[in-house]
């Protein structure tokens, strides 16, 4: 998996709430049996018309956002369903870092599957940043894992939360099932005690 | 011993593994796969080296881009979902998982499936590499969405590396009124607690309204918690659950069924259990309900009325502006005067024999009205086939419906059935998202009934018109 540890980059302000994962990917991208490719397709409706071309008013296309590593949005972002194909999307267009006051559960575990992050932080702080991010190319937002904090291109600094072991996997770019099956022998010795005290599973 | 709830007990009998900073491994019991989310999973699989540690507990059905036509066994004609329906055969061939294909009567929708085989039992974890995986809690399983990593994870350890979840109950009191259902129910709860309610919660949903639903209606109610924002809803094991799964194939039997069901007796809330978070909702103050966004949360009582951007705060102020916009409504337009143009009763929500039976008690000697496009894909084969055993699709034919073969179909379109820019549908299933059931397509969620008594007027209906 690849690694998450500092970045400074553009900001694609999406001041929406309930961004769902229908908008982030619509299903007809789902059809694909690899990981990569989605970019193009990431906020497919909003981002073309019916015929294919671009939107101009849509941030993604407008000239800045097109580079834009980080996204900031609204609460509840990535609500819906539990395709990854969304974060793949996202990843695969080029954005890192999410920021939102909230996001839907198997959204925000499935960022930090691809080296996403994804960070929560309170509405008024995700508010700065949105208007941050509204100033394109000359606001540059930093985000620091290691420090856990988010900083403004004139410096103003937030921490924010996350699990730590999500947060090692990240920086350290850990294979998690590899991680797990170091613990084999835990999982044998449980199968071994349910085959007794459940046998009907 | 401290009182637990029952999430709790659930939790407690899954710990594999318990880190110091809390962060468990989770064993989980039925892992089910459809063809949507699993390939680059497998692929993982392959590519690494590893197998599938539980095969006999895995179970794998293509849902999500069958046709629902009667020829679909010449094939399907999308090369695309054709290649994903191909690659699960291979996948559930290669690795020796449990697999009913499109071909096989007992094929449905995944959610369908698990409880109809007898796979989804009480007190177990089930997993799927879809958000309504939920739908199982309704056995008083610990059921969850998982995503596509997730799943590669689920197959090579049968484990899932899980934090625990606050728990929050969900009590609808008393007594519905005629005309209201477990649809109306789960729609309601949304619509009080916002789609983001439930994040970081694991809902049980209690009260005498929950225990007089049938097991389908319990399943209904369910499967929607994710729309509030839950991973997983719960409902604790009775005597009706218990009756469902008796004689299901993969059930236990004889001497381990009674194991098995003394063990179920002991899955409910303590009395004096902890709840993070408590809604309490009377069940005679429950309409039937209609959405008229594109968020699950913008339920109203169909007697209501469309409302005004500015009956909002926040976010939802914007959020129902662009709502309206793409469902082309009118603030202060009563909602029961809305024109539809497509009638669509399946999904994972209510596909099931009771919604169809349901349907039909508004079917019977009705038309559908002229130029509506009207559909019913059935949950699984065997729902289709007792429909047809019990007069059901006779009714739903000669009321002008499309009687399909079983799958997701126009639950999320990923299949050839899908609504045209500007089309107004009256679904059962769980999601009004923008370009949900096709790029443009506007979708109202609602019951079998309201969406059966919508087909005969042709707008969106007060179901009690139509009754009795
Ligand atoms: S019926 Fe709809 S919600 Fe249910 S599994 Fe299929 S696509 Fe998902």
């Amino acid at each position: 998996m690849d690694k998450f540890d500092k970045l400074t980059g553009i900001a694609a302000p999406m001041p929406m709430i309930n961004i769902d994962t229908d908008m982030i990917i619509p299903k007809q991208f789902l059809k694909t049996i690899k990981r990569s490719g989605l970019g193009v397709n990431l906020f497919d409706e909003m981002r073309y018309d019916a015929d294919g071309n671009e939107i101009p008013g849509f941030v993604l296309n407008k000239a800045p956002y097109r580079e834009a590593e980080i996204l900031v949005a609204g609460d509840n972002f990535g609500c819906g369903s539990s395709r990854e194909h969304a974060p793949w999307a996202i990843k695969d267009f080029g954005i890192r870092c999410v920021i939102a006051p909230s996001y839907a559960d198997i959204f925000y575990n499935n960022c930090f599957k691809n080296g996403i992050l994804p960070i929560a932080l309170p509405q008024e702080q995700v508010d700065i940043l949105m208007k941050d991010a509204e100033r394109g190319a000359n606001a540059r937002i930093t985000v620091d894992l290691e420090a856990q904090t988010v900083s403004t291109s004139d410096g103003e600094t937030f921490s924010f939360d996350v699990d730590p072991f999500k947060k090692r996997c990240l920086m350290e770019g850990l294979d998690d099932i590899g991680l797990t099956m170091e613990k084999a022998a835990s999982i044998d010795a449980y199968e071994a005690q349910q085959a007794t005290s459940r046998p009907w599973v | 011993m401290s009182p637990k709830t029952l999430y709790d007990k659930i939790w407690d009998a899954h710990v594999a593994h318990e880190a110091e900073d809390g962060t468990c491994l989770l064993y989980i019991d039925r892992h089910l796969v459809h063809e949507v989310t699993s390939p680059q999973a497998f692929e993982g699989l392959r590519m690494t080296g590893r197998s599938v540690r539980a095969p006999d507990k895995t179970i794998a059905v293509p849902d999500h881009n069958v046709p629902t036509t009667l020829d679909r066994l010449n094939g399907i004609e999308n090369p695309e979902s054709r290649i994903q329906v191909e690659a699960l055969d291979r996948n559930a061939r290669d690795f020796g998982v449990h697999y009913y294909p499109v071909s096989d009567v007992r094929q449905g929708i995944v959610h369908i499936v698990g409880p109809e085989q007898g796979w989804t039992l009480p007190g177990m974890t089930v997993v799927c590499g879809d958000s309504h995986t939920a739908t199982h809690g309704a056995f008083g399983a610990l059921a969850h969405g998982i995503g596509t990593s997730e799943v590669e994870h689920v197959l090579a350890t049968q484990t899932l590396i899980q934090k625990k979840s606050k728990n929050m109950k969900v009590e609808i009191t008393g007594k519905l009124a005629p005309g209201v259902t477990a649809k109306d129910i789960t729609l309601t709860v949304i619509g009080k607690t916002g789609t983001a309610g439930g994040t970081g919660y694991v809902i049980e949903y209690c009260g005498e309204a929950i225990r007089d639903l049938s097991m389908e209606g319990r399943m209904t109610v369910c499967n929607m918690a994710i729309e509030g924002g839950a991973r997983a809803g719960l409902i604790a094991p009775d005597e009706k659950t218990f009756a469902y799964c008796m004689g299901r194939p993969h059930a236990p039997k004889g001497a381990q069924w009674e194991a098995a069901l003394a063990w179920w007796k002991t899955l409910y809330s303590d009395d004096d259990a902890h709840w993070d978070k408590v809604v309490t909702i009377r069940g005679e103050d429950i309409a039937p309900v209609v959405t008229w966004g594109t968020s699950p949360e913008d339920v109203l009582p169909i007697t209501a009325s469309v409302p005004a951007p500015q009956d909002f705060t926040g976010g939802k102020v914007d959020a129902a502006k662009r709502a309206l916009d793409y469902m082309g409504l009118t603030a202060g337009t009563p909602l029961a005067e809305v024109p539809i143009d497509a009638v669509f009763i399946g999904s994972c929500t209510n596909g099931r024999i009771e919604d169809l039976r349901a349907a039909a008690a508004i079917l019977k000697g009705r038309k559908v009205k002229e130029g509506l496009r009207a559909m019913i894909v059935p949950g699984s084969g065997l729902v289709r086939a007792q429909a047809e055993e019990e007069g059901l699709a006779e009714i739903f034919q000669q009321a002008g419906f499309e009687w399909r073969l079983a799958g997701c179909s126009m639950c999320l379109a990923m299949n050839p059935d899908q609504l045209s820019p500007g089309e107004r549908c009256a679904a059962t299933s769980n999601r009004n998202f923008e370009g949900r059931q096709g790029r443009g397509g506007r979708t109202h969620l609602m019951s079998p009934a309201m969406a059966a008594a919508a087909a005969v007027t042709g707008r969106l209906t007060d179901v009690r018109e139509l009754m009795g």
